[in-house]
């Protein structure tokens, strides 16, 4: 399996009046054509390292990596514009929610245009198919309706699907999908995981899965990243995940209320200091 | 000391929509009553019309077995009755302190002594004084979430209304919030109704629930049904099905 994406020592951190907050410290991986996750808490820096890859880092951050490899393009160095070409075409990222992420007052077809002849020359009329096919592979009944509608007039399950599409209209290799269920209906959370796990499998696409839902990243990925204050903690693989032998990783999977076990009051972690050292 | 609720026949309308159609629930004093359901399903909006944030058209609401009037709720009935929202992050005034939050309350029932219940209400949290005189934008979601439990506890209310107190927070902080609502309400043996989508919340917090959708109830049962899988209805089962996790099919 090649390696599409390597990351060595990366760190984000931000400064502020009160002092530097380092959110990323030294996290390093690499990801070919697979299906790789990030678990962590809230400021555990698994989204900022997702926006580090795609180039989303506010810039006032400062980034610095030993390595920061896509494809051979080196991100750090890379100039604006090949970012800019890179982002959306060859690395997509699907956000948390759909009411906040769409553009409220762009209708969803012409967002997926958008997106489109930004990065293809394409026809008018052939961009309007290829989205409106597009949107029919993220299974939405009746797609030339939806194609006109604005974000506020469908429902959230429908409003991700509309994103998926958007995100992988261009064809991407690499996919970062940022909690993208975190915002829906339990129901319908599987069904759009259902349509990410077929449109990624068909089109060999690497995936970076960011959740805090250590079961559901281990049930959709082959390999578990698990970050804590910045830091890689433990790493492993999908199937190992009742092997763990961090004890924050322990205590992500037992703090879970799970359906027919009868503890009470639930274990709770006990995080320690030498942890985020 | 506690008290029951019962909901009969209820209806929440918003112009022709019926938002709440005919739902009857009864909750014993001192029981854990869970309420689930999908986006939409009313569950919100039932918890909101017994609180009185939502425009009951038909119905009655029963607190102890004596009827409730439903347009003129006096001030005793908010002293019995009282609701942790869903976002911490929405629930809290953003310029007042944790103390000006707290005092609040209390303010309006009238309830002298405001010093020891405040440092008492944020010590049953679990977050001791030092925490009371800052603004909540200095503390984290789990944080915030106490503060609204402890604003509700403070008056001590008999029945709390909890409207998926844990769902904006993060797993390992949500079972320290389950642990102090459990906590609390051994403590106190408060009547809970809660809201939540998340079955493994529901059956670990409630000895009964109702399952809802589209404004109905469609199923009673207790936790131990559910557990057992013995349930009558689809929509149940694909709730449960969801519950379980993301499954891949196989090719």
């Amino acid at each position: 399996m090649s390696t599409m994406l390597d990351v060595d020592d990366l760190r984000v951190s931000f400064p502020t009046r009160t002092g530097t907050i380092e959110a990323v410290r030294g996290v390093s991986f690499t990801l070919g054509r697979e299906r790789l996750g990030i678990v962590g808490e809230s400021g555990s820096g698994k989204s900022q390292t997702g926006r580090a890859i795609m180039g989303l880092t506010p810039s006032h951050a400062r980034i610095s990596a030993k390595t920061l490899n896509f494809d051979g393009i080196d991100l750090l160095t890379a100039p604006q514009k090949v970012r800019r070409n890179l982002r959306g075409s060859r690395i997509a990222m699907i956000l948390q929610d759909p009411k906040y992420s769409l553009n409220p007052v762009m209708s969803i077809g012409r967002q997926i245009v958008e997106t489109l002849r930004t990065h293809e020359t394409v026809s008018k009329s052939e961009a309007r198919d290829r989205a409106i096919a597009m949107l029919e592979a993220v299974q939405i009944r009746d797609a030339a309706r939806v194609f006109d509608l604005h974000p506020h007039e469908v429902s959230g399950g429908m409003g991700q699907r509309a994103m998926i599409a958007m995100m992988l209209i261009a064809g991407p290799e690499l996919l970062i999908a940022d909690e993208p269920t975190s915002a829906l209906d339990v129901t319908v959370q599987l069904e759009v995981l259902g349509i990410l796990d077929k449109l990624v499998a068909e089109r060999g696409m690497g995936l970076i899965f960011i959740s805090h839902d250590l079961r559901l990243v281990s049930s959709f990925c082959d390999r578990v990243i698990v970050m804590y204050a910045g830091r890689i903690v433990e790493e492993l693989a999908a199937s190992e995940l009742g092997n763990a032998k961090h004890p924050y990783t322990q205590g992500l999977l037992n703090c879970m209320p799970v359906l027919g076990t009868d503890r009470h009051p639930l274990p709770v972690l006990d995080r320690k200091p030498e942890w985020a050292l | 000391m506690t008290a029951g609720v019962s909901v009969e026949n209820l209806t929440v309308a918003y112009d022709d929509f019926l938002a709440l159609d005919d739902v009857s629930i009864e909750v014993a004093a001192g029981e854990s009553y869970g309420l689930v359901g999908e986006s939409g399903s009313g569950k919100s909006t039932l918890l909101r019309a017994i609180a009185g944030l939502s425009p009951v058209a038909g119905g009655r609401i029963l607190l102890d077995g004596k009827p409730l009037d439903i347009r003129h709720r006096d001030k005793a009935f908010y002293r019995k009755v009282q609701m942790v929202f869903q976002d911490p992050y929405g629930s809290l005034h953003p310029r007042q302190t944790v103390d000006r939050l707290l005092q609040e309350p209390l303010a309006i029932h009238g309830i002298a002594d405001s010093e020891r219940r405040i440092l008492r209400a944020l010590d049953e949290v679990g977050l001791g004084s030092s925490f009371r005189f800052r603004y909540s934008h200095q503390l984290s979601g789990g944080q915030r979430q106490r503060i609204a439990i402890a604003r509700a506890l403070i008056i001590e209310p008999q029945v709390m209304l909890l409207d998926e107190p844990t769902s904006a927070l993060d797993a390992s902080v949500q079972a320290e919030v389950l642990n102090l609502l459990e906590q609390v309400r051994r403590d106190r043996k408060l009547t809970y109704i809660m809201v939540s989508h998340d079955l493994g919340v529901v059956t670990h917090m409630c000895e009964r629930l109702a399952v809802m959708k589209n404004g109905k109830v469609v199923e009673r049962l207790s936790s131990a049904d559910l557990v057992e899988g013995r349930l009558r209805e689809d929509y149940t089962k694909n709730l449960m099905v969801a519950s379980k996790g993301f499954v891949r099919a196989e090719a």
